[in-house]
């Protein structure tokens, strides 16, 4: 989230489109709420009438897939009727660069870009850059008139987005797609925000991250970005998922957003000279261009006294991944079938059914040796050697079940969607043999460490030089338990040597040696800091001598009226609640919206006040710097040659899709997307054994694969068993009735579930034909009940087809046929 | 009992526009009160339990009805005991085992239950049901908790205020200033301890039109239950009255 859960109060337009907070995030409804009794608009965009739409003011349906075909044909009706916010898109995006005219877009190449390659199946992305002045400066026409201009280009993309295409792709009626671009194009006037929430309805799609993109392109048009009530928000599927990005769980980043690196990056310089933004831009933050700091510190961290200049602070310890390689959720299963694995830990996850094309997941643990399921309760995946169309005898897989106590059981901090840490306490002891996760790392670690001790090994050293400090030691060296405070600490970061700012006269003292560092702006390159995560640092530090937690504080109060509670836990980066924040005021650091004002500068002091600033310099207009300071040129990038695909949204349709043609252009799909080629790996558009469109969502009443909500019977009553919603209309031509079993199948797999046929799901009219659409749940799993009667996963039916810069899987979009049981 | 002190009544007001049909009442409820599972099917609907049963004290509601606007509306509604003024259940309960509290709630007496299901038909609303022991089990408003000062449970843990505790006139006179034109409950059987906030005709929302406690309750009530107690064991005269005021038992089935 750009903002926060509580802000949601503060919007004028609420459009809620790839999620279904109403069902998935309860307690964001409340703020939604509250924003309605004051007047705000609820607006719901889905393929299904869901919670939400109940309460929304305005429903549209579309077609699952075509996401970014609804919201390109609103920036069309955005520019075309004038709506944007000109002084926030001259001044703050990259509206009025000039782009090389090399470029060439979908509307002049029939759906691709300039610099595809086919064989690869990838772009060169040279033309995709900005004419740039001598000084190095992006070349700029502030009047958006240069037909080479961002803004003019943008135009020119979108005027293909017409009404009438939109409709024809998206099946959504005229006048419901023209209801939600009036209501939301209204917020376009600097007194007027509206937000957007999304989930994972937005996301797993071959093209999830650009319908994001399209969206932070509405939102800057509009100048809705920054502001309170405004922003672009991912509502997180889970209560510390947030947390689980900033401390870098996924292959490609380390924590704090660092990139891994990369083979071709021997050492540290190389690493940093790499991965470091450069703009010639003065007026630009830039904020990037510390990552030489965060990234030593990071080291320090780790390694601690091992880590010294000579030896590069241990850079060449840490794993690289080849150069161009992927190493996500389906490469690895991937991998895995092909029998590249020998063992596997699946900790906290059950991945029999929550992978997509779990079929293939299933199959391809029968290939390891050995597999080590961490989780609370034994699941489909510790069981996969005896689930449905196994022969335990033909697998040779030995599981080992590590039993770990439930967050109620230890203590730490969580980061919830609004970038908000908040520590939690231990309720109560773990039961039987169940251990804390930490612990059971540390177990393991000094183990791992003991054998290579022992025995060498290939490359020991990234492990026997781990600074491992949390705690009181054994006889043989062993921490005894984990002291959570302390990793903490190590996350936020410390001072190794009394460290100088010299460039005072005479240098002032900035932190003493084993003090607490006590913001990011003090880190250090030359490893006299150390910091765990450089966006946490902050978290924890020394006041009036004392260290104070500041996960752990509790303060209610909210100064500005705006629901920010900068007292209440701390929220990353500095306690900053709304970030690019510096966009919510106008050049001079005046309040867009003086009714909403999360920041403004006062002259006179020289200081900001509200929330905390996005960097203390003064407002652009007075010499200060431009907004985006995460970004090279300090503005938000309209044009965004980032991703693999384009730089700007273009709808493509899924992999697995009803139509023969995109009636956009001739490329049907995102032509960037890996396709595997497996016999298991089956696909099927336009296929009349798949005819349905089909997707997966969550109920309230489970979480995720159902793992731990299965398992607590209170929530089984309420949704005991895997269910397929459908149209009466669809109903009628299968001749099934609501409440009756039926069998949910796609190219990869089948499925049991009860069908509920209602009028929440109605048949689209697409190119003149019609499309009916149906959805499942994915929270259930043949182990448990142990009786069968939840059925099994709905992730059997999806594609292991990613997003071509993600990899997240298209479980939103896909064909399925529903017959009876 | 005629309520005394109608000031002081509470009351639980529920107000189904700003239900999203989360059921984390039904959870909450069955937490606190320690209500076993249900063994249940998937019956074509997201309601779940279908019905009130004796461990569950209180169920959403799932209506579609058809709307010019969009395919359909999805209304989501709170049920549980009504907190009658005018108790069925408590008028016709031989055995003192329904009773009324001080703020108002109609709680249960397990020990005093004979098991005798009389306030099973003298409910307007259908709510009683028994438990396994044959005992009366419904909604209690939470009492063990009020008494205590905290929240119903089911209120406590409702993310949207559609579900809402406090004294009874001021919940009302606070939902009319917010433009719920119609308080469900606000005279129905003198008053109900569980109220509804409509914009629209409650009956859209499947609410029962009119509710009365069957005239034969009333009648067996203040003839016949005071004449049987004096000469027969509670059970015999209720089974009495039971034949006489509503004729034999059938058993109700729980899901």
């Amino acid at each position: 989230m750009t903002n926060h859960w509580i802000d949601l109060k503060n919007a004028d337009v609420i459009l809620v489109m790839g999620s279904n907070p109403a069902s998935n995030h309860p307690i964001s409804m409340k703020w939604i709420m509250r924003a309605r009794e004051k007047g705000a608009k609820l607006v719901c965009v889905d393929p299904r009438f869901t919670q939400t739409a109940a309460k929304a003011d305005l429903y549209a349906p579309l077609r699952s897939g075509t996401d970014i075909a609804f919201l390109g044909g609103m920036i069309n009706y955005i520019l075309e009727k004038d709506l944007y916010f000109k002084e926030y898109v001259v001044n703050y995006t990259n509206a009025a660069f000039l782009v090389n005219p090399d470029y060439k877009g979908p509307a002049d190449l029939d759906g691709l870009f300039s610099g595809f390659n086919a064989e690869k199946k990838n772009y060169d992305k040279k033309s995709w850059s900005f004419q740039l002045e001598e000084s190095g400066v992006a070349m700029k026409d502030p009047t958006l008139q240069d037909p080479n201009c961002v803004f003019q280009l943008l135009k020119k993309h979108y005027s293909r987005y017409t009404v009438e295409k939109v409709v024809d792709i998206t099946g959504t009626p005229e006048d419901k797609l023209l209801a939600v671009y009036e209501i939301f194009g209204s917020t376009g006037k600097p007194d007027r925000v509206g937000t957007e929430c999304y989930a994972m309805g937005w996301t797993q799609h071959t093209v999830g991250t650009q319908n994001i993109r399209a969206m932070t392109i509405i939102q800057v048009l509009l100048g809705n970005m920054g502001m309170a009530g405004g922003g672009i928000n991912a509502m997180r599927g889970e209560a510390n998922v947030q947390g689980s990005t900033d401390y870098g769980l996924l292959f490609h980043i380390l924590p704090g957003y660092n990139p891994t690196p990369v083979a071709s990056q021997p050492d540290l310089a190389t690493y940093i000279d790499k991965n470091t933004p450069k703009t010639k831009e003065p007026r630009s933050v830039n904020w990037w261009s510390n990552r030489n700091k965060y990234i030593t510190s990071y080291l320090k961290a780790i390694y601690g006294e091992a880590a010294t200049k000579d030896n590069d602070f241990g850079y060449s310890w840490l794993p690289k991944i080849d150069v161009g390689q992927n190493a996500s959720w389906l490469m690895i299963f991937d991998k895995m079938f092909k029998g590249d694995f020998e063992g596997f830990f699946a900790w906290g996850q059950n991945p029999a059914c929550s992978g997509a094309n779990s079929n293939k997941t299933r199959q391809a643990m029968t290939k390891l040796k050995w597999l080590v399921n961490v989780n609370l309760f034994d699941n489909e995946t510790g069981s996969f050697w005896r689930g449905p169309g196994m022969n335990p005898k033909d697998i040779q897989t030995e599981v080992f079940m590590l039993p770990c106590c439930s967050s109620m059981e230890k203590q730490g901090s969580i980061a919830n969607s609004g970038r908000m840490a908040q520590w939690r306490y231990k309720a109560v002891d773990p039961i039987g043999q169940s251990m804390p996760d930490a612990e059971i790392i540390n177990e393991l670690y000094f183990k791992v460490k003991e054998l290579y001790k022992k025995e060498g090994g290939a490359y020991p050293d990234p492990i026997v030089n781990l600074s491992w400090e949390y705690g009181d030691c054994d006889a043989a060296g062993k921490v005894k338990h984990l002291d959570i405070p302390t990793v903490a600490k190590e996350i936020n970061g410390t001072f190794l040597e009394d460290v100088y700012d010299k460039t005072a006269t005479p240098p002032k003292l900035i932190g003493k040696k084993g003090d607490l560092v006590t913001s990011f702006p003090s880190l250090q390159a030359d490893g006299s800091t150390s910091c765990g995560n450089w966006i946490y640092c902050n978290s924890y530090i020394l006041k009036d001598g004392k260290e104070v937690n500041m996960m752990a504080r509790r303060g209610k109060d909210d100064p500005t009226g705006l629901g920010l509670y900068p007292g209440w836990a701390w929220a990353w980066p500095v306690n900053r609640r709304i970030i690019y924040n510096r966009a919510s005021v106008d050049p001079q650091g005046q309040p867009w919206d003086p009714k909403r004002p999360i920041l403004k500068w006062d002259a006179e002091k020289k200081a900001w006040a509200g929330d905390v600033p996005d960097g203390p310099a003064p407002p652009m207009g007075t010499d200060g710097k431009f907004p985006f300071i995460m970004k090279p040129d300090g503005v938000a990038s309209i044009f965004g040659p980032g991703l693999v695909e384009g730089p700007f949204p273009e709808h493509y349709e899924a992999l697995e899709c009803p139509v023969e043609v995109n009636a956009m252009s001739k490329q049907r799909i995102n032509p960037t997307i890996k396709i595997f080629g497996d016999k298991m790996d089956a696909f099927f558009s336009c296929d009349a054994r798949y005819p349905f469109v089909g997707t997966t969502y969550r109920v309230s009443e489970h979480w995720q694969t159902g793992c731990m909500t299965r398992h607590c019977s209170w929530l089984l009553e309420m949704q005991p068993q895997n269910f397929v919603e459908l149209s009466f209309e669809l109903a009628k031509d299968l001749k099934l009735s609501n409440g009756e079993t039926v069998i949910v199948s796609s190219g990869r797999g089948e499925v049991k579930a009860v069908a509920l046929v209602s009028e929440r799901f109605k048949p689209f009219k697409i190119s003149n034909t019609t499309v009916h659409q149906v959805g499942l749940p994915w929270h259930f799993g043949w182990q448990f009940p142990e009786d069968g009667s939840g059925y099994d996963s709905a992730n059997l039916l999806t594609p292991n087809v990613g997003d071509a810069n993600t990899m997240i899987p298209e479980s939103k979009a896909f064909m399925v046929n529903v017959r009876k049981a | 009992m005629a309520n005394d002190n109608s000031t002081n009544r509470k009351a639980i007001l529920v107000t189904p526009e700003a239900c999203i049909g989360c059921r984390a009442c039904q959870v909450a409820c069955k937490s606190w009160n320690q209500l076993p599972s249900i063994s249940t099917k998937n019956n074509g609907t997201y309601q779940n339990p279908p019905d009130l049963a004796s461990a569950a004290f209180n169920i959403i509601q799932y209506n579609e009805v058809p709307s010019q606007e969009n395919p359909v509306r999805w209304l989501f509604v709170s049920r549980r005991c009504m907190h009658c003024e005018e108790a069925g259940c408590m008028t016709i309960c031989p055995s003192g085992a329904l009773y009324r509290t001080a703020e108002g709630a109609v709680a249960y007496d397990r020990d005093k239950c004979i098991g005798c299901k009389l306030c099973v038909t003298a409910c307007p609303f259908d709510v009683p049901r028994y438990d396994a022991d044959n005992k009366v089990t419904k909604c209690h408003l939470c009492t063990d908790r009020i008494v205590a000062g905290m929240l119903p449970a089911c209120v406590k843990t409702c993310p949207t205020s559609a579900l809402k505790f406090g004294d009874r006139d001021e919940l009302i006179s606070n939902a009319k200033k917010e433009g719920y034109t119609t308080i469900y409950g606000e005279k129905d059987l003198s008053g109900l301890g569980s109220i509804y906030a409509f914009k629209e005709e409650p009956k859209l929302y499947g609410m029962k039109e009119n509710p009365a406690i069957p005239s034969s309750v009333v009648f067996w009530h203040t003839y016949l239950k005071p004449l049987s107690l004096i000469g027969l064991g509670g059970v015999v005269a209720a089974a009495a009255i039971h034949y006489l005021a509503i004729g034999p038992h059938k058993e109700k089935e729980e899901v």
